[in-house]
């Protein structure tokens, strides 16, 4: 498998930068059973891409073997032109990745300050407290709670709050919208409209492609631990049929 | 004499400060516990071992460097606790992804080998590590005399299971042990080496084990059972508390001391099992722990 990155960084034409992240046949076990078979993808910088594919089609998976978080992962996994596959994953953090988990991940034994302040800067350019604080502006009046007394919503805005502190460029956001009411949903969607806008790259896992439509630059499809198809936001109203198919919704 | 309930105040004071300087060590000994069992998972069964090696460290540093009682307090812990982050990178470091099992297998094995090679080469009969001199002699309270070292050890174990307290529950550095107790490869995934943090908490625990058998060497002099005799008491404590809560094991580190204390002054054939029955109830009644929380 040749590795796309070492070679000529621009791309062809119709491709404004390289990828800033790029995955090549990349597969992953838990245990015994092989979950992702040979994926492959690319996040050029600046963009926002979401993951889309029924439950369990593998898209926590795919970013929890981007962090390096699973048991084995084999294949090639490239952010700005360097191999992470076989780092382990607070280097690939310090590489400037951050991931926010499907299941938030906000801890129980810390406040929300400390559960803000929790992940280390690894890069200049964060953002800082107070622009964290315009973008979500519940948690200023609850910093002293215990992290998991929040509601769902406020845990969403604490999980992702706290990664933009950090300096990392890529984020990688499971399933943001999960569970929560449709007011924040659109906070969120704005919130991740303006993090496009000041320069950072967004990869999505979501399962509800209307919001997805109204955020992200491309979609790549996955399908049992395959991509199975890339569309382009532009032409989604075109694909719905095929995406139905795929979705099962 | 004055007489309380029928007991002598002298006996009664004197009891109770017996029981404060057991719970100073139960406190500093499930302190140290209770944070690797946080971090690790592992129960450390070779705690005792460690708390004997910390006796014998200041011993030698005494008798073949004339290295004193205060530098030994600095030097005892670290040396001890390199001992433990050698442990803990080449052996307990494979043992987590297995069942707790192998970590207690492990570390009592070890706890075995230590306590037969020190029996082997020194006998069980105690060695004499004497009170530093600031510390000899006592302090008339006009009640009872209180001896100065003993009265130092209570301060000082206080301030250590404090300190180590604030550390934890109030710093950065703490948040991060917390947060890693809850969810070790999300923290990494932050960017935090956990692996090197995991290491050091277990050579701080062990250490803090090594630093209670500096301060027990001159009280219950040195030998290789010390640690085997205090450590199943220490265990009840970490029980009675609730494993992995670091405020718990402090208080109910003292508190047991004193409850054992009180024991000896007011039915004295119970005062060796006082702290197991305790434990039963406390099993029965909160299997969590006084202060543990229900997973
Ligand atoms: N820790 C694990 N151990 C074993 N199998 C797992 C584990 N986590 C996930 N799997 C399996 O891997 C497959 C892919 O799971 P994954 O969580 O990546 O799917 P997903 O696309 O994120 O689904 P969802 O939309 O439900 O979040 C599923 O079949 C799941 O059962
Ligand atoms: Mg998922």
């Amino acid at each position: 498998m040749p590795d796309a990155l070492t070679t000529a960084r621009p791309a062809g034409p119709g491709t404004a930068t390289a990828p800033l992240l790029s995955v090549r046949d990349l597969n992953a076990w838990y245990g015994e059973s092989h979950i992702l078979h040979g994926v492959t993808f690319d996040v050029r910088a600046g963009e926002v891409v979401t993951l889309l594919g029924r439950n369990g089609a593998g898209k926590t998976t795919t970013l929890r073997s981007i962090m390096g978080i699973v048991p084995r992962r084999e294949g090639s996994i490239a952010y700005d032109g360097q191999e992470t596959v076989r780092l382990a994953s607070n280097r690939i953090a310090r590489m400037g990745i951050a991931y926010c988990p499907e299941e938030r991940g906000i801890f129980a034994s810390l406040n929300v300050e400390e559960n803000l302040l929790l992940p280390p800067i690894v890069r200049d350019g964060g953002l800082s407290i107070e622009q964290i604080f315009e973008l979500f502006p519940n948690l200023k009046e609850r910093l002293s709670s215990q992290g998991t007394k929040l509601s769902g919503g406020e845990q969403q805005m604490l999980a992702i709050g706290r990664i933009l502190r950090t300096g990392a460029r890529l984020l990688l956001l499971d399933e943001p919208t999960e569970g929560l009411a449709p007011v924040i949903v659109q906070q969120i969607g704005r919130t991740i409209a303006r993090l496009k806008a000041q320069g950072f790259t967004i990869l999505l896992v979501e399962q509800n492609f209307r919001f997805a439509a109204t955020v992200a630059d491309r979609h790549y499809v996955m399908d049992h631990g395959r991509v199975a198809d890339m569309i382009p936001n532009s032409e989604l109203g075109a694909n719905m049929a095929k995406l139905h198919d795929y979705l099962g919704v | 004499m004055t007489e309380i309930f029928g007991v002598p105040t002298q006996a009664l004071f004197g009891q109770l400060l017996i029981g404060l300087i057991n719970g100073s060590f139960y406190a500093m000994l499930s302190l140290g516990l209770a944070v690797i069992f946080g971090l690790l998972n592992i129960i450390n069964f070779t705690h005792g071992a460690q708390y004997m090696m910390g006796a014998f460290c200041a011993y030698f540093l005494l008798e073949f460097a004339g290295v004193g009682y205060w530098w030994s307090l600095l030097i005892v812990p670290m040396v001890v606790g390199i001992t433990g982050i050698v442990v803990e990178r080449t052996m307990l470091a494979r043992l987590y992804k297995l069942d707790h099992l192998y970590g207690l297998l492990l570390t009592f094995g070890l706890a075995l080998i230590l306590q037969g090679l020190f029996t082997n080469y020194y006998g069980s009969s105690g060695l004499p590590y004497r009170i530093p001199n600031e510390l000899t002699g006592g302090i008339d309270l006009g009640f009872m005399l209180l001896p100065k070292y003993r009265a130092w050890v209570i301060v000082a174990s206080l301030v250590v299971c404090l300190g180590t307290w604030f550390v934890i529950e109030r710093t950065k550095l703490g948040a991060y042990l917390r947060a890693a107790t809850e969810n070790r490869a999300l923290v990494q995934a932050f960017g935090v080496n956990v692996p090197r943090m995991i290491t050091l908490t277990y050579g701080f625990g062990v250490g803090l084990a090594a630093l209670a058998g500096v301060m027990a060497a001159p009280i219950y002099q040195v030998n290789p059972q010390m640690g085997a005799n205090l450590i199943i008491v220490v265990f009840a404590v970490v029980v009675i508390g609730g494993m992995g809560s670091i405020l718990g094991a402090i208080l109910t580190g003292f508190g047991l001391g004193i409850v054992e204390g009180l024991t000896k002054v007011f039915y004295p054939e119970a005062s060796n099992t006082v702290i197991f029955v305790i434990m039963v109830i406390v099993l029965l009644i909160k299997p969590a722990g006084l202060f543990g929380k229900e997973r």
